[in-house]
C-alpha cells in the first residue's frame, strides 16, 4: 500500500470510528449514569437523519446546518418523552426486561417512521463549502470526514469537560457513586435522570444527522446502528467514555482493514474481536466489572 | 428549628418496622436515639428524611407537615442526613465532594468552607485526593463537612462511630461538642450509648419500632432502663 491510500485509508477509519464514538457516547453515558441498557438509542439516531433528509429537502441550500440543530433537538424531545413516559419506571430492574422494554420502543420507532417517511431509502448531499474531496500528502479525502472527525473531537471533548469540570458532570458521577447522598444534598435526581438520558439522546440524533450525507438513510438504520454502538460501547467499557473512544477508533480500523484485505470476513472479524475482548475483560477494556 | 415525630409507621415491603415511633427534637438541642441493632434506629432517620418514607404519622419540622414530602426537597429545607458507612462520592475528588453539598446552601444556616476548613483541616490538605480513597475517619469528617456546607437546620447522625478507630471516635466527640456549642440541632443515632450521651441533651430507646423511654441524658446514663435494654454498665 503507497502512502496515499494509506492517508485515505486512515482517513477513511478515523472517519468510521467518529461517527460511531458519537453514538457510543451517549449509549454509555445512558448505561453509566443509569445502569438502562438501551436499545432505542438507534431510533433517536434514524430519526435525526430522518428529520436531516426532511430539512434539507425543505432548504436544499443552508438546511444542513439547520438540521444540525433540528435533529439532536428531534431526538432530545423523543428521548425525554420515552424516558418520563416509560423508562423512568424500569430502573433498578434486571437488565432483561429494559432490554425487552426498550427493543419494543425500537419497533414502535421503526414503524411510525415508515408512516411517516416511507419505506424508501433517502440520500442527503454534504453542504457544498465540504463537497468533494481535497489533497493531503498526496492522497484524494472526502472534506466531509473531516466534519464527522471534527464533531467527534467536538462531542469527546465537551463530555470530558462536562464531566470533569462542571457541577453538573460531577453530579452525573456522584449518582452512580451514591444516589441516595445526592439526593439528601437537595438535587432531583429524576430530573437528573431524565437530562442525562436526553442528552444521551441528543448526541444519537447529532450523530445520525452527520451520518446522513455518507449513508442511505431509511429503514433499517436503527437496528443496524445499535448493534455496532452495542459492540463499541462493550468493548471499550459500558460506561466509559474515554471507552466508547476507544472502542470506536478499534472498531473503525478493524472495519477499514477487514474492508481491504478480507471484505467477505470483515463484519465477522468485529464480532471476533468482541468476543476475544470480553473473553479477557468481560467488563470491556476500561469498564470496572459490575457491583 | 424544631422536629417532631408523631406515630409513624413504615414497612420494609411486609415488614412492619416502626410501629408508631414519636419524638421530638428542639430547636438547639443534641438528642440521642438509642436501641439494639435492628430496633429501627435507621429506618427512623431514613423516614424522616423521606429516603423510605412513613406510611402513616405525622413528621413536623415547627408546624410544618413534611412527611409527605420528597427527600430532595426535604434537604432543601434543611434536613442534613449523614448516613453511617463510606457514604462519599467514591470517584470524585475531595473538593467536588464539597463542591456539591454547597452548591444549594440554606443562607442562614450555611457553614462557609472557610469555617469548614478550621473545623476539619485535614480537608484542605485532601482536597485533591479521590473520595473512594481516604480513610474511614477522612470519609467521616468528609460527611460531616459535606452536611454543614449544605447549611443543617437539622443534622441527621446515623451511627457516626460505627467502624472508626477509638482515635477517630474521640476527634467525632469534639466535632459534637463543637456543634453542641454552636447550637446546631441534632438528632443521633448510636449503638454506642454512652458515648452518644456524653453530647446530647436527652435520649430515647427504641426497642421493636417504638419508643420505650424517653429521659435527660444524664439521668439516662445511670438509669436501669438502659442496662434493660441495652445491656450496657453505667461506668464509663
Amino acid at each position: 500500500m503507497d502512502l496515499s491510500a494509506f492517508v485515505t485509508q486512515s482517513i477513511g477509519a478515523l472517519s468510521t470510528a467518529s461517527s460511531l464514538f458519537i453514538v457510543a457516547a451517549g449509549l454509555t453515558l445512558v448505561f453509566g449514569a443509569l445502569r438502562l441498557i438501551n436499545i432505542a438509542h438507534g431510533s433517536f439516531y434514524m430519526y435525526g437523519a430522518l428529520a436531516a433528509t426532511t430539512v434539507v429537502g425543505w432548504f436544499p441550500d443552508s438546511g444542513f446546518w439547520i438540521a444540525l440543530i433540528v435533529g439532536p433537538l428531534v431526538a432530545l424531545v423523543m428521548g425525554v418523552g420515552v424516558e418520563m413516559g416509560v423508562l423512568r419506571r424500569l430502573y433498578g430492574r434486571e437488565h432483561l426486561t429494559q432490554l425487552l422494554a426498550t427493543f419494543a420502543l425500537l419497533l414502535i420507532f421503526a414503524d411510525l417512521a415508515l408512516r411517516f417517511w416511507g419505506k424508501n431509502v433517502r440520500s442527503i448531499n454534504p453542504p457544498k463549502v465540504v463537497n468533494g474531496n481535497f489533497g493531503l500528502v498526496g492522497a484524494r479525502v472526502p472534506a466531509y470526514d473531516m466534519v464527522i472527525i471534527a464533531a467527534a473531537i467536538v462531542v469527546g471533548g465537551g463530555l470530558w469537560l462536562l464531566l470533569t469540570h462542571t457541577t453538573l458532570g460531577w453530579k452525573i458521577r456522584a449518582v452512580v457513586d451514591d444516589p441516595e447522598v445526592l439526593v439528601c444534598s437537595g438535587v432531583n435526581i429524576r430530573m437528573l435522570y431524565t437530562g442525562v438520558f436526553g442528552l444521551g439522546a441528543l448526541l444519537a440524533g447529532l450523530a445520525g444527522v452527520v451520518i446522513a450525507p455518507q449513508q442511505a438513510v431509511g429503514p433499517g438504520m436503527d437496528a443496524q446502528i445499535i448493534v455496532a454502538a452495542f459492540i463499541v460501547a462493550v468493548i471499550g467499557g459500558l460506561g466509559s467514555i474515554t471507552g466508547a473512544a476507544i472502542g470506536s477508533l478499534i472498531i473503525g480500523i478493524a472495519e477499514t482493514l477487514g474492508a481491504n484485505l478480507a471484505p467477505s470476513w470483515a463484519s465477522t472479524f468485529i464480532y471476533l474481536l468482541m468476543i476475544v475482548v470480553l473473553a479477557v475483560r468481560p467488563w470491556g477494556l476500561l469498564g470496572t466489572p459490575e457491583r | 428549628m424544631s422536629l417532631t415525630v408523631d406515630g409513624i409507621h413504615t414497612y420494609y415491603g411486609q415488614s412492619h418496622v416502626l410501629q408508631g415511633i414519636s419524638l421530638n427534637v428542639g430547636d438547639g438541642e443534641t438528642v440521642a436515639l438509642l436501641g439494639r441493632n435492628g430496633a429501627g434506629k435507621t429506618t427512623t432517620m431514613r423516614s424522616i428524611v423521606g429516603l423510605t418514607p412513613a406510611r402513616s404519622g405525622s413528621i413536623r419540622l415547627d408546624d410544618k407537615e413534611i412527611s409527605r414530602l420528597q427527600a430532595y426537597r426535604l434537604a432543601r429545607l434543611g434536613l442534613s442526613f449523614v448516613p453511617s458507612g463510606r457514604r462519599v462520592y467514591g470517584s470524585l475528588t475531595v473538593r467536588q465532594n464539597l463542591a456539591l453539598a454547597a452548591e444549594r446552601p440554606r443562607k442562614e444556616a450555611a457553614w462557609s468552607l472557610e469555617r469548614v476548613h478550621d473545623m476539619f483541616p485535614n480537608l484542605v490538605t485532601l482536597a485533591g485526593r479521590q473520595a473512594g480513597h481516604l480513610s474511614g475517619g477522612e470519609q467521616q469528617m468528609l460527611k460531616l463537612a459535606r452536611a454543614l456546607l449544605g447549611g443543617p437546620r437539622i443534622l441527621l447522625l446515623d451511627e457516626p462511630t460505627e467502624g472508626l478507630a477509638p482515635g477517630i471516635v474521640a476527634d467525632l466527640g469534639r466535632w459534637l461538642a463543637i456543634l453542641r456549642k454552636e447550637k446546631v440541632t441534632v438528632l443521633i443515632t448510636e449503638q454506642n450509648a454512652l458515648f452518644a450521651l456524653r453530647y446530647a441533651d436527652r435520649g430515647y430507646i427504641i426497642e421493636k419500632g417504638t419508643v420505650r423511654y424517653e429521659a435527660p441524658a444524664a439521668e439516662l446514663r445511670d438509669s436501669a432502663e438502659i442496662r434493660r435494654y441495652l445491656g450496657v454498665g453505667v461506668d464509663t
